[in-house]
């Protein structure tokens, strides 16, 4: 069930430069929250028609439900000076999320703040292993909390600043390579801009490995109610805010 | 206790708020945070005959005062509609409203065909069917049958000899005068009209120089068209007897009564809805407190009640 809950702020802290976790308390919406889902903020200090913000969870439970988001333009500049103690309404849980099962190994392919469901994806799954890419090492994000729950990352960044020198799809291929020569299974989850989706859609499609691709499209409703969000999929154009975010790799065409 | 109900044409409303068609769905993606006792029907997304794909992303851009889109009406057709969304509608909705079907078409007659195809359904919840003949984001469809009064009475009444649920005609709100469109509707036999739809608008990208909707320009919703809607829904009243279903820029009650004291019998809520999805239930209480701060003991007494010297 969707909840609009109006949601404490406990915390709105920048842990990068441009990136913040923003932690509220939102009971309903916490409990029921499947990693992959998002939810739908809006942002108090924006005049009234202000459209709400879409946003993957990071994390959920005990009440709270965390997110991570960067700094782009007005409405996560007004959301980075909320404070704790204030509110902000949230609705959530939207979308359809990752499925809670994998076949062997989960590789998680990321980038930017792609990474924000493939964490709460990692909390929930038995064994994964986190690919990133970013410009430099700065780009990389939440690493440290990935290494708290045991998710081992393998990294590549343009500027060769962190990890390999490279793409993502470097460490990527080279673990589909070894997996496959020892016979292991493994299932792809991704999250991240639109190259890194294609990218990560192919190796799935021409592998034959199952893979769920977590698609991001400009929102107005975020409930399927008014065809803002479409991705074109094998059904046609399909709304990414309640058919998705996450696809599988063989319903998407790009 | 304020009475709420009102009718616009034959069909009547339990309040005077209801939803505008193409932002909230078919009526039943909003459910679990809607209080449907509050509404007194909802208007489906636009349907015609066929499927069709709607406009290329980007969509719609946020502005200032609201939204400009370009949805380009896709659905899944008519037959779709009936079968799956209605039912959908049916089950998920506990309290249910009267469903207004909004219809477009690409020629008078599939107007027409559409009109039938939703009459001979008779489903119990459609409560009415709203023609759009304003939509400024698809060629054939929506503008070309509504900016020219001729056209618009000969569709409108194709229309009425289609179908006996009742007709409202939703108009654009770009002309230079309403009143030979609202002539053309009273002549083709509609019962009521609905004003208005979105204006059209565009956004251009100064860095990349270039329109920032794949269909160049859009409608614009939202605040800022709320005191134009009230000017054409006032000049509407004072030319019609036909009543009224107003929309544009609705959030807060304020702006409701504002319309229903211009000459609205209803009024709906679009684009308010995707910020705040409680909008339509906090326009129908304060509907309700302003009847009875302001003595009127029934919600339709509202109607046209503005006071001018
Ligand atoms: C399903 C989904 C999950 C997301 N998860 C995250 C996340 O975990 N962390 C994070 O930092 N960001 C996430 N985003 C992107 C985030 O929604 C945008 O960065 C944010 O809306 C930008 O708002 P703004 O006002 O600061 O930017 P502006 O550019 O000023 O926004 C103008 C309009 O464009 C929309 N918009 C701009 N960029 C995007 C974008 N990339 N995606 C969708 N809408 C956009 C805004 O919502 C707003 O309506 C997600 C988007 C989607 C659709
Ligand atoms: C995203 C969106 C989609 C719309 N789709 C339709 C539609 O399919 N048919 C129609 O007659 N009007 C459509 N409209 C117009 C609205 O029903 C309404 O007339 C207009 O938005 C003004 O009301 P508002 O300011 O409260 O949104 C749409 C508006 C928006 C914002
Ligand atoms: S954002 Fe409205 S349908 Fe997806």
């Amino acid at each position: 069930m969707k909840h609009d809950e109006k949601a404490e702020v406990l915390e709105n802290r920048e842990f990068a430069a441009g990136y913040r976790y923003l932690v509220v308390s939102a009971p309903r919406q916490a409990a029921e929250m499947q990693p992959g889902q998002f939810v739908h903020v809006r942002v108090p200090t924006l005049e009234r028609s202000a459209l709400r913000r879409p946003f993957s969870v990071f994390n959920a439970g005990d009440g709270k439900v965390t997110v991570l988001y960067k700094t782009v333009g007005r409405g996560t500049e007004a959301l980075s000076k909320v404070k704790a103690g204030e509110f902000v309404n949230m609705e959530g849980p939207l979308g359809k999320g990752f499925p809670l099962s994998c076949k062997g190994t989960a590789f998680l392919v990321g980038g930017g703040f792609g990474v924000a469901p493939l964490y709460f994806l990692a909390r929930r799954l038995p064994k994964s292993i986190l690919f990133v890419g970013g410009r430099t090492k700065d780009d990389l994000l939440a690493l440290d909390r990935f290494a708290e729950i045991g998710v081992e990352a393998r990294i590549a960044t343009n500027d060769g600043s962190a990890g390999e020198k490279g793409f993502v799809t470097g460490p990527l291929d080279a673990a589909i390579n070894e997996f496959r020569a020892k016979g292991e299974e493994f299932e792809l989850f991704t999250c991240g801009p639109d190259g890194l989706l294609r990218a990560v859609t192919e190796r799935a499609l021409e592998l034959k490995v199952p893979g769920w691709i977590s698609v991001d499209r400009h929102m107005i409703c975020g409930m399927g109610a008014c065809f803002a969000c479409i991705q074109k999929t094998v059904r046609g154009n399909s709304r990414c805010c309640i058919e998705g975010p996450v696809f599988k790799a063989e319903e998407l065409v790009w | 206790m304020v009475n709420m109900e009102v009718e616009l044409g034959a069909l009547k409303m339990r309040t005077p708020v209801a939803t505008a068609s193409g932002t909230f769905g078919y009526g039943y993606e909003y459910a679990d945070l809607i209080d449907y006792s509050k509404l007194g029907a909802v208007t489906a997304k636009g349907v015609r005959m066929e499927a069709w794909p709607g406009n290329p992303m980007p969509r719609h851009c946020e502005v200032e005062g609201g939204l400009v889109n370009a949805i380009g009406l896709q659905g899944q057709g008519v037959k779709h509609f009936l079968e799956r969304d209605m039912f959908l509608y049916s089950r998920v909705v506990k309290d249910p409203v009267p469903v207004i079907v909004n219809i477009w078409g690409q020629s008078e007659e599939e107007y027409a065909e559409v009109a039938a195809a939703v009459s001979a359904a008779a489903h119990p919840l459609i409560g009415a069917l709203e023609m759009n003949v304003s939509c400024p984001n698809v060629k054939a469809g929506g503008h070309t049958f509504g900016q020219d009064p001729k056209v618009l009475e000969s569709v409108v009444a194709k229309v009425r000899a289609a179908t006996k649920l009742p007709l409202i005609v939703k108009l654009a709100p770009n002309v230079p005068s309403i009143v030979p469109y609202i002539r053309a509707c009273e002549n083709g036999g509609a019962d009521a009209l609905s004003l208005i739809n979105t204006i059209p608008a565009m956004v251009i990208d100064i860095e990349r120089r270039v329109p920032v909707l794949a269909n160049r320009s859009g409608g614009l919703s939202g605040r800022a068209i709320h005191p134009a809607a009230v000017k054409l829904v006032y000049d509407a009243h004072r030319a019609t007897k036909l009543p009224i279903l107003a929309m544009g820029g609705v959030y807060e009650a304020k702006d409701a009564i504002e319309f229903m004291l211009a000459g609205a019998t209803a009024v709906a809520i679009g684009t308010a809805t995707f910020s705040a999805p409680d909008t339509a239930a906090k326009v129908c209480d304060g509907i309700a407190a302003y009847c009875e701060r302001h003595g009127f003991a029934a919600a339709k007494e509202l109607t046209g009640a503005i006071c001018e010297s």
